[in-house]
């Protein structure tokens, strides 16, 4: 049931980026889906009852270089969150680069709106 | 663009140092508890933010021009590589092995190899680069609407 | 369990509202609601790093967007949009949903862990012998940065791209060579 809802927030964020006619609502549309995706992949990995990876120093013994058994079998994926985390960075910058399209095209057509940008230069 | 009145100058100064610090903190303890490169870097790209926000668009240019910090950003990107590299040509002949064996215990702050070095060249890369990029959308709205 | 369901549904509906709002402002306002929920989500999802991550990341975006698209002179947008484009498009992305829904019967229960449960996998091998092997605490640090470092490569190299991209396209020289009248 939890990925039914995340489903249909990727396909809100779809809808916003098909049908709409301003380029900002356009690349919001796109920052929605990634929204989505994240979460996604962050909710394949979870273990109910489980614990944050990261070791503890009560849990690690020395001597036999282990780590105790309650940790390996209670922890949660560190596998998804690793994707996820360089994701996460990824789409501020294009983020960035998108916005820089937008403003470009705003000082050069004086609009926002996509239906009025069809004249192709050259 | 100017900057904002002089409370805000005043405190923003002294926040500033705060922010690096906390920035500082992540990055380097990142092997040891939560988070890591990118979250550190993007803190730091913060504070200067908030330098440029308070003090005015000017203020910020003399102070790390655009030169410097887009020297910054390949050098961060640099020392990733060459950390990299160096594990394949001098010391185990495998592309990004984990060549440092310092002596150093597990939960330290000195372990874990070569992780605290990548952890730093990608805080400054990741830093650099959103401010140049937030900087330069700054420049770019203010020349557009004095032309109007 | 009931936290997931109340935070999802709270992304739901500023995602509605981020979508349909005619005011520029107020979208921009719930997709910064929309970050916050994200990151909430992440640290009941037990994954620290990434909602350290998320809200930082999001109190930029929502900066970014702010200063080039607010003060710029439409906040309000109108305009008609054609009927039957959008609805041949709603019929389609309500078709994709329901078969997605579908496939998603078909995946193991929410909470237990799909990966790690393989005893020969990969995550496994991280979580057990992380630590002894690097050296690290932070097992999410050891597989970015040792165990995955070349995709750590590739990630700064697309983030490395997309600035010079954006830097290209904001730069003052350019504007002098559009504006020369054309032959």
């Amino acid at each position: 049931m939890p990925y039914a809802l995340c489903f249909l927030l990727f396909m809100l964020g779809l809808y916003c980026a098909v049908v709409k006619k301003n380029m900002v609502k356009i690349v919001i549309g796109i920052m929605v889906m990634e929204y989505a995706v994240n979460l996604f992949l962050v909710m394949l990995g979870f273990r109910v009852g489980g614990i944050a990876p990261i070791i503890d120093r009560a849990q690690y013994d020395p001597v036999m270089q282990q780590v105790a058994a309650g940790f390996v079998n209670n922890s949660v994926d560190p596998l998804p969150q690793a994707l996820v985390l360089t994701s996460i960075v990824i789409s501020l910058g294009s983020l960035a680069l998108m916005i820089s399209i937008c403003v470009r095209t705003y000082e050069k057509y004086g609009t926002f709106d996509i239906t009025q940008i069809r004249r192709l230069k050259g | 663009m100017k900057g904002m009145t002089i409370i805000v100058k005043t405190v923003s100064s002294w926040v500033k140092m705060l922010i690096v610090l906390f920035g500082i903190y992540i990055i380097l303890f990142g092997h040891l508890t939560p988070g890591g490169g990118f979250a550190g870097g993007v803190i730091l790209a913060s504070s200067y933010l908030l330098i440029m926000l308070a003090f005015g668009r000017e203020f910020v240019q003399k102070d790390l021009p655009l030169a410097l910090d887009s020297k910054l950003d390949c050098l961060g990107a640099l020392l990733f590589a060459m950390i990299a590299v160096l594990g394949l040509v001098l010391f185990d002949k495998i592309f990004f092995s984990n060549f440092l064996y310092l002596p150093g215990k597990e939960f330290e702050l000195i372990s874990a190899g070569t992780i605290p070095f990548s952890n730093i060249a990608i805080g400054l890369k990741v830093g650099a680069s959103l401010f140049l990029v937030i900087f330069l959308l700054s420049t770019f709205r203010r020349e557009t609407s004095a032309n109007k | 369990m009931y936290i997931f369901y109340v935070l999802l549904i709270f992304m739901i509906i500023a995602a509605i509202i981020a979508i349909e709002t005619k005011n520029l402002l107020s979208a921009v306002i719930c997709i910064g609601a929309l970050g916050f929920g994200a990151s909430l989500m992440f640290l009941f999802l037990r994954a620290p790093d990434i909602a350290i991550t998320q809200i930082v990341v999001e109190v930029l975006g929502l900066i970014i967007l702010i200063r080039s698209t607010i003060s710029r002179d439409l906040t309000f947008i109108s305009g008609d949009k054609e009927f039957f484009g959008t609805v041949i498009s709603v019929v389609i992305i309500f078709v994709i949903f329901l078969a997605g829904i579908k496939v998603f019967e078909t995946l193991p229960e929410f909470g237990t862990a799909i990966f790690a449960q393989a005893s020969q996998g990969a995550s496994q091998a991280y979580i057990k012998e992380g630590l002894q092997n690097t050296g690290a605490a932070n097992i999410v640090s050891s597989v970015i940065l040792d165990y995955r470092a070349y995709d750590t490569l590739g990630e700064t190299t697309v983030l490395f791209t997309a600035i010079i991209g954006a830097t290209a396209i904001l730069r003052k020289k350019a504007r002098k060579v559009l504006e020369e009248p054309d032959l």
